[in-house]
């Protein structure tokens, strides 16, 4: 079988998880401009709670999926709350910086909790892969895949048609106008948390079902960082197209340029490209170039 | 209680150290730190050495972040690629430990420009993600570049020798640090007198002014860079020299963020703060050690949360000081010292 289908097929189905991530982050930008250094470590604790619900206490998968998603929501609103809302108006640094002490928290507390320990999820798909005929994908892959994408496409319609979702792109266009017109800013904000928060977990049970759990599993959200930069920050469509780009580039770059360098190009691939990107376009393929004034 | 003093040069106005107890106190601490390894033990002075290396890395970083106003999260990769200079030429071309020392500071400053190039473009977040793609790469490069950085199993580097005297010992080497850490900090101290110093301060407060106002934003980004990383490869040499062996494990993105924590912790922009900043997060995490060691007797299991409480005290200490104290260790320092100063009067 030929290995360039194959490759780009496993590396659209793991970029539609990388594009739920993405969304997770660009979602809590886009409504409160805070970069989330901590989107891995949400991924992390949300498989976590997958774990303790699935494995520890026996709840199926679809009850589990929905706790997973409450508490995912609960945890962003509480960081958002008892944190971020402190930082209204603070430099970028000091947000940036804040949000790397958070992701360290909650290693710590993961790893007191749970553990350092490597854990895998219980099986919660059907096990025989995916045959596409030209590329067969594994099954966790495939319904990440699908469940990643039917959550993308939630998350849009909310922003697009829900009245909350509206008020949300207000309050990001602008938000003093957005004030003006009876929106209640401050809780738009805690519910980009909440939402961020959930597509985050989502990704994170995905991500650790395919290759279980560990308080180390967060490292994964840097990816995530080449992914909304290419897609721009605040963009939507730009988180998912810049996911799959990202998911097939490092499939790619792993599959072909591995046996040069001796394994580990698939982690430093995406950087690489993202640098140039930046280099050619500063503000990233569709981001929203900012013109600044006195 | 302390009054006004008054000056009758400008040379003495415009002096670093103003009034004679400044300089007292100064030469006080000069004392204290001579005679440091005649009376502390192999651990001290190994902390001390420790410590020193990283006021060196954070004063720099200081320079770069909190005084030109860009966030690097590399510094670690700089501070990587100073270490395998330093650790390459005394091993494969057995230049002498002192020449290593600018040589890795220049050369870290080559990357640090390298990376700080497209600083011009970009700002903020799209500059500080730039700086992570650098430190991810730079990781990579020392892991995969086998046949000059022998990949994870790193490099074993010989003891150091300055002019023919052994400094294998750590007192020795304690004294090679001090120097060296003073000299980067009184350096870094006399910049903000400069012309160089002040465009950086311009800058991070608003580039666009500083601009209209003559400064020539790229070509002083571009010293920032240079400058901070020139320190990150001198604290890496340092390191290098003082361990003994060098290796990618050593320089990841996690100690690129202690070191913000370091400057963030201590002040902002503020030499005293990066010193105070480099000495608390250094010291934290062996305190909780022995703290917890007390506890030993009562759960035999209780080190085997060490770590993660680190890591949990760690990210607390930057919110927390964040939000609360957002100028860091320095201004607490400067306000006990207002208190007293004046007290047991309140004005």
């Amino acid at each position: 079988m030929d290995i360039l289908p194959q490759l780009i097929v496993s590396g659209l189905a793991t970029g539609g998880v990388y594009a739920l991530i993405a969304l997770g982050f660009v979602l809590i930008y886009k409504a409160t401009h805070i970069i989330n250094f901590a989107t891995g470590e949400f991924m992390m604790i949300g498989a976590y709670f997958c774990y303790t619900f699935m494995a520890l206490a026996g709840v199926p998968v679809l009850p589990a999926f929905l706790l997973v998603m409450v508490c995912a929501a609960i945890l962003g609103f509480m960081v958002e709350r008892v944190i971020l809302r402190h930082m209204l108006g603070q430099p970028v640094i000091s947000i940036i910086m804040v949000t790397i002490g958070l992701s360290s928290i909650l290693m710590g507390l993961a790893e007191i909790i749970w553990t350092s320990q490597f854990k895998n999820l219980p099986p919660m798909f059907p096990r025989a892969p995916l045959n596409l005929g030209v590329a067969v994908v594994r099954s966790n892959l495939a319904y990440g895949f699908i469940i990643s994408m039917a959550a993308v496409g939630a998350f849009a319609l909310i922003f697009k048609y829900a009245k909350a979702g509206v008020a949300m792109r207000a309050t990001a266009g602008d938000q003093m106008a957005a004030f003006s017109m009876g929106i209640n800013v401050k809780s738009m904000f805690s519910l980009a948390w909440a939402l961020g928060g959930i597509a985050a977990a989502l990704g994170g049970v995905i991500i650790g079902a395919i290759g279980g759990i560990s308080p180390t599993l967060g490292a994964v959200g840097l990816k995530i960082f080449p992914v909304v930069i290419l897609g721009g920050l605040d963009s939507i469509g730009g988180a998912v197209l810049g996911g799959l780009i990202i998911g097939v580039l490092e499939n790619l770059a792993g599959g072909y340029l591995d046996p040069f360098f001796g394994g580990g190009v698939k982690e430093v691939a995406p950087f690489v490209f993202m640098v140039l990107v930046l280099l050619l376009k500063p503000y990233g393929l569709f981001g929203k170039e900012e013109i600044e004034r006195l | 209680m302390r009054i006004g003093d008054f000056k009758e040069t400008y040379a003495a106005d415009e002096a670093v150290f103003r009034t004679p107890t400044v300089r007292f106190w100064l030469w006080a601490l000069a004392a204290a730190l001579l005679v440091f390894p005649l009376l502390a033990g192999e651990y001290l002075i190994y902390m001390a050495n420790i410590t020193a290396v990283a006021v060196v890395g954070a004063v720099g970083l200081n320079l770069l972040t909190g005084c030109t106003g860009l966030i690097s999260l590399g510094h670690a990769g700089f501070m990587g690629v100073g270490a395998y200079t330093s650790a390459i030429l005394i091993t494969k071309f057995g230049v002498p430990f002192i020449l290593t020392l600018p040589i890795s500071g220049l050369a870290a400053a080559l990357c640090g420009v390298i990376v700080g190039a497209p600083s011009l473009r970009m700002k903020g977040l799209y500059l500080c993600i730039a700086t992570l793609a650098a430190q991810v790469i730079l990781e990579f490069t020392f892991v995969h570049w086998e046949s000059l950085t022998h990949g994870i199993r790193g490099l074993n580097v010989p003891a150091p020798t300055l002019f023919g005297l052994s400094l294998a010992s750590g007192p020795a080497f304690y004294y090679v640090i001090m120097i060296v850490a003073a000299i980067s900090v009184t350096a870094s101290r006399n910049l903000f007198r400069t012309r160089v110093g002040r465009a950086f301060i311009a800058i991070r407060d608003r580039d666009i002014s500083a601009q209209l106002m003559g400064i020539n934003l790229f070509q002083y980004k571009l010293y920032a860079f240079a400058l901070s990383s020139f320190f990150a490869g001198m604290a890496g040499c340092l390191m290098v020299n003082l361990l003994k062996v060098v290796t990618p494990e050593q320089y990841p993105l996690h100690l690129s963020i202690q070191y913000l924590a370091m400057i963030i912790v201590g002040g902002l922009g503020s030499i005293l703060g990066s010193i105070l900043g480099a000495i608390f997060m250094t010291i934290v995490p062996e305190l909780l050690r022995s703290a917890l060691g007390l506890f030993q007797g009562l759960d035999p299991q209780i080190m085997s949360y060490l770590f993660p409480l680190q890591t949990v005290i760690f990210g607390a200490l930057i919110v927390g000081f964040l939000v609360f104290e957002p100028h860091g260790l320095a201004e607490m320092w400067r306000r006990a010292k207002a208190y007293f100063r004046l007290w047991p009067f309140e004005y």
